[in-house]
């Protein structure tokens, strides 16, 4: 019974989804406006390379992030040799993988919000004196919030449910980095389907809840 | 005041060319730029605000040099003290009629307004006979008063020139006739230049003192508004059969 009231691998997901959440939140939304507003070359490529995360296999990602940050890969080393922190086998690296997968979510809905803002609002804006930054936060995200928080929620969901990349980078270690996806693989393979039933039942909850009130917050703020 | 544009603009859009290539200078306090949808009249405003850049030329108004391509200025639209009202107003369809007007005042994080900047405003709602609707959003209002909303949001900022671009087209006949005396009202006020944008004869009747006509890209006249009526001023090539918005 004591397995069943074992809620640490619930409390890490959503550590790991929340903070993946934020990272994919905060890259997806900066490049959605430099994609939605700036000419610049390789825009197309850019949105391509960005939406790869949502058609690659998440094994194929995990061994892309294996090559890049894993303890010889270029940017894994140099995070070893300079902080003396590595990313592959911690959570840590689980927040990476999540926000990977989930980053294209954001990016879609939030181009997609931003690009439906009327270009003359943020022109007239400028003509008020504000910054390129005062544009974006008080004119053009004002504006496209509702867009991007339903991106920004389903990119949670994502997260949370995220099991292949997560595997590869930070491994499958009870307590450490077993989240609840990887927890109802493992408890399947072990034949407990009923700790497998309860997470599944858990997850499936967190995320119902999710989308009702992201459903909830959409509906309320029309203006 | 002393306006001179000499501005050349190539753009593409799905596919379709636009070359803009104008030339005029005027000292009026109303200028008029007239002629058909298309012709560039917009996009000239626009270099003027510093929305867009001219690949080549030269921008002045007043004793600023906006723009010059030779010495590499390019004043960004946010220092140019130009007020734009675009078409269809840019109301912030997300403030109240009160923060649209307080858009411009509040320049730094977190843009909040001082006691000043609060006393100002609620001074512009007062002159605009907006003080009533100043917890409105701007899909409460009527035409006039968006309108109305428009240019006390981009005077509040103390521009030295306003630039409107079809401000009363989205207004019925008589609304306008009402539009055009107090927009004359107010120029007399706060004393500031404007550059209109209109392709409606009566507003150049009542606004110009001096129109600029627009033609594929092209200015064909400049006329001068005088109490007998216009003057041509200028004409480029024999082409300027283009209506004459005094006769």
């Amino acid at each position: 019974m004591d397995n069943l009231l074992d809620f640490k691998p619930l409390w890490l997901t959503l550590k790991v989804a929340g903070l993946a959440t934020g990272v994919a939140f905060l890259a997806g939304v900066a490049l959605a406006y430099a994609l939605a507003r700036r000419r610049f070359w390789g825009r197309d490529w850019l949105d391509a390379f960005c939406t790869l995360p949502l058609v690659l296999p998440p094994t194929v990602l995990g061994y892309y992030l294996i090559v890049l940050v894993g303890r010889n890969g270029w940017l894994g080393r140099w995070l070893e040799d300079t902080f003396g922190f590595t990313l592959i086998f911690t959570w840590q690296g689980a927040v990476l993988a999540a926000a990977l997968v989930s980053l294209p979510l954001v990016l879609k809905s939030a181009r997609a919000a931003l690009e439906e803002v009327n270009p003359d609002l943020e022109n007239t804006a400028r003509t008020l004196g504000m910054s390129e930054w005062g544009v974006f936060l008080r004119v053009s995200f004002p504006l496209a919030w509702r867009g991007i928080l339903a991106g920004t929620m389903l990119a949670f969901a994502r997260a949370m449910g995220e099991f292949g990349a997560t595997l590869m980078v930070a491994g499958n270690l009870p307590g450490k980095t077993q989240t609840l996806s990887l927890a109802v693989y493992d408890a399947v393979q072990a034949g407990n389907d009923q700790l497998a039933l309860v997470l599944v039942v858990l997850t499936s909850a967190v995320c119902v809840l999710i989308l009702a009130t992201a459903g909830k917050i959409l509906r309320a703020s029309a203006w | 005041m002393h306006i001179q544009v000499e501005v050349k603009k190539q753009v593409a859009t799905r596919g379709r060319k636009f070359a803009l290539d104008v030339d005029f200078s005027s000292e009026s306090e109303r200028l008029v730029l007239f002629g058909p949808s298309g012709s560039g009249k917009t996009m000239t405003l626009q270099l003027l605000a510093g929305l867009l850049t001219p690949d080549v030329g030269r921008i002045v108004v007043g004793d600023r040099v906006l723009f010059d391509q030779q010495k590499k200025t390019n004043i960004p639209a946010r220092r140019r003290a130009i007020g734009y009202v675009p078409q269809d107003y840019a109301l912030f369809p997300h403030l109240s009629v009160a923060a649209n007007l307080g858009f411009g005042l509040a320049k730094h994080w977190p843009w909040g307004l001082g006691k000043d900047e609060r006393k100002r405003v609620a001074e512009f709602l007062e002159i605009f006979e907006l003080t009533e609707l100043r917890t409105s959003l701007p899909r409460d209002l009527s035409g006039g008063q968006r309108q109305r909303v428009a240019l006390a949001r981009a005077l509040i900022c103390n521009p030295q020139l306003l630039l409107l671009d079809e401000a009363f087209s989205a207004l019925d006949a008589l609304l306008r006739a009402k539009m055009r005396r107090e927009l004359l009202k107010i120029q007399e006020r706060f004393t500031i230049p404007m550059i209109l944008i209109t392709h409606d004869p009566e507003d150049v009747a009542a606004l110009a003192q001096t129109v600029v006509c627009y033609s594929q890209g092209r200015v064909e006249q400049i006329m001068l508004a005088t109490a007998e009526g216009c003057q041509v001023r200028e004409t480029a090539g024999l082409s300027s059969l283009a209506s004459n918005p005094c006769s």
